[in-house]
């Protein structure tokens, strides 16, 4: 009869906002399910998700080409690059089509084509005599590797570096010669 | 808003008859550790299937960088373990979990014996818990060799010739698990075939056959 008594509400007509016990004990049932299922699962998601969060490989100048040979006519040079692939580290040949701009700069572009990743070739069209052409779906490209059809970019070019009179090439990134 | 999701679909769906035929049961009193904390001995055959489930998970994110084959195996095994974010965490799992998942099943087998829960009608749950048994190390003996390191290839080594001892058949077992002459290339890529694709199906088949008769049969009877 008297614990009837205490369990009266303070207000009688003010209504009681508290958690049941029930909301209580399932609430922290789930947070502690949900805390033990993060502890398995996130490091999991890490984990996969990893090649998107590794840093970029910055890419080492290699030498490949005597500065004096070098003309206004593309020509093709090979030279080898470390790839790191995962746990497999090789030499792998990669290429690149070096000449002077008119305005005598040296520059160095990738044969891989911008529109599908075919790769072009120099002067190979006899339709369409000194340009960059892709045998795949025939896109066009200048000297300087502006797009002229099908490609919707310029042919990327390496990265240049010239010291005592050779020719270093390094990363690749976007065409700043072509306007 | 999860609330009014469920009840989206609920409505179309009528799940909540399903889940709670799954579910939502009562704990009996003998088996409830919060009565007695001794029941806590009923735990372990759930421990198993939540270790189980770990290496379901563990193993499936292991696959994405591990490659089975002997030029290869080692060095993406290092590889993920060394280089990749929270590599030593998952393989960790996977390692750990594969260990106490025997261990656990040992004693959820124990607790099934002292309780004599494999009397009939529950004699079936039982075969199905020993083949359940066999599958599991089954599992640990395949998934041992895939680091390709010395003890795994060893280790490998000795089992298939404990198995070629077995009267008449040894050799057949001998060559069918080896693929080959020797413990090599072929072993390796067989062993990851049972590893992830024939024994886990097999096992799930059993789990699932070992749940469907729980809940016929219910919890055995305290003792």
């Amino acid at each position: 009869m008297a614990r009837e008594h205490e369990e009266q509400p303070m207000h009688p007509h003010a209504p009681r906002r508290q958690m049941t016990r029930r909301q209580f004990l399932s609430y922290t049932l789930g947070a502690a399910g949900a805390f033990m299922a993060g502890g398995v699962i996130i490091p999991m998601i890490r984990f996969a998700i990893d090649p998107l969060l590794k840093p970029k490989a910055v890419v080492p100048f290699v030498k490949v080409a005597e500065l004096s040979q070098i003309s206004s006519q593309p020509v093709s040079y090979s030279f080898q690059t470390l790839q790191i692939d995962g746990w497999i580290e090789k030499n792998v040949e990669q290429t690149a089509w070096i000449a002077k701009s008119s305005a005598g700069e040296l520059f160095a572009l990738s044969p891989v084509c911008k529109h599908l990743g075919c790769t072009i070739d120099w002067n190979s069209n006899p339709q369409h005599p000194n340009e960059f052409f892709c045998p795949c779906h025939a896109a066009r490209y200048t000297p300087e590797g502006k797009n002229l059809a099908i490609a919707p970019a310029p042919l990327d070019e390496y990265e240049v570096k010239i010291e005592n009179g050779f020719v270093y090439l390094g990363g690749i990134r976007p065409n700043t010669i072509a306007t | 808003m999860l609330k009014a999701v469920y009840e989206w679909i609920d409505g179309r769906l009528d799940i909540t008859p399903m889940w709670r035929d799954v579910a939502d049961h009562e704990v009996p009193e003998h088996v409830n550790p919060a009565h007695h904390f001794s029941a806590f001995v009923y735990c372990f055959g759930g421990l198993t299937f939540f270790i189980t489930v770990i290496q379901i998970l563990s193993g499936m994110f292991l696959t994405m960088y591990y490659v089975p084959d002997i030029a290869n195996a080692y060095a993406s095994v290092d590889y993920l373990q060394h280089k990749v974010a929270f590599g030593v965490i998952v393989r960790g799992m996977h390692h750990w979990g594969a260990s106490l998942v025997i261990v656990l099943m040992f004693l959820h087998t124990l607790r099934v014996f002292f309780t004599g829960s494999y009397k009939n009608p529950r004699e079936m749950n039982w075969v199905i818990g020993m083949l359940t048994f066999g599958v599991m190390l089954g599992l640990g003996f395949t998934g041992y060799l895939l680091p390709w390191d010395n003890k795994a290839y060893f280790a490998t080594k000795v089992g298939i010739e404990i198995a070629a001892s077995v009267p008449f058949i040894g050799e057949t077992i001998q060559n069918f698990l080896q693929g080959g002459d020797i413990v090599g290339a072929e072993t390796i890529a067989r062993f990851f075939a049972l590893h992830v694709f024939f024994l886990p199906g097999v096992l799930l088949a059993l789990l699932a056959a070992h749940f469907i008769l729980i809940r016929k049969q219910g919890i055995s009877g305290p003792l």
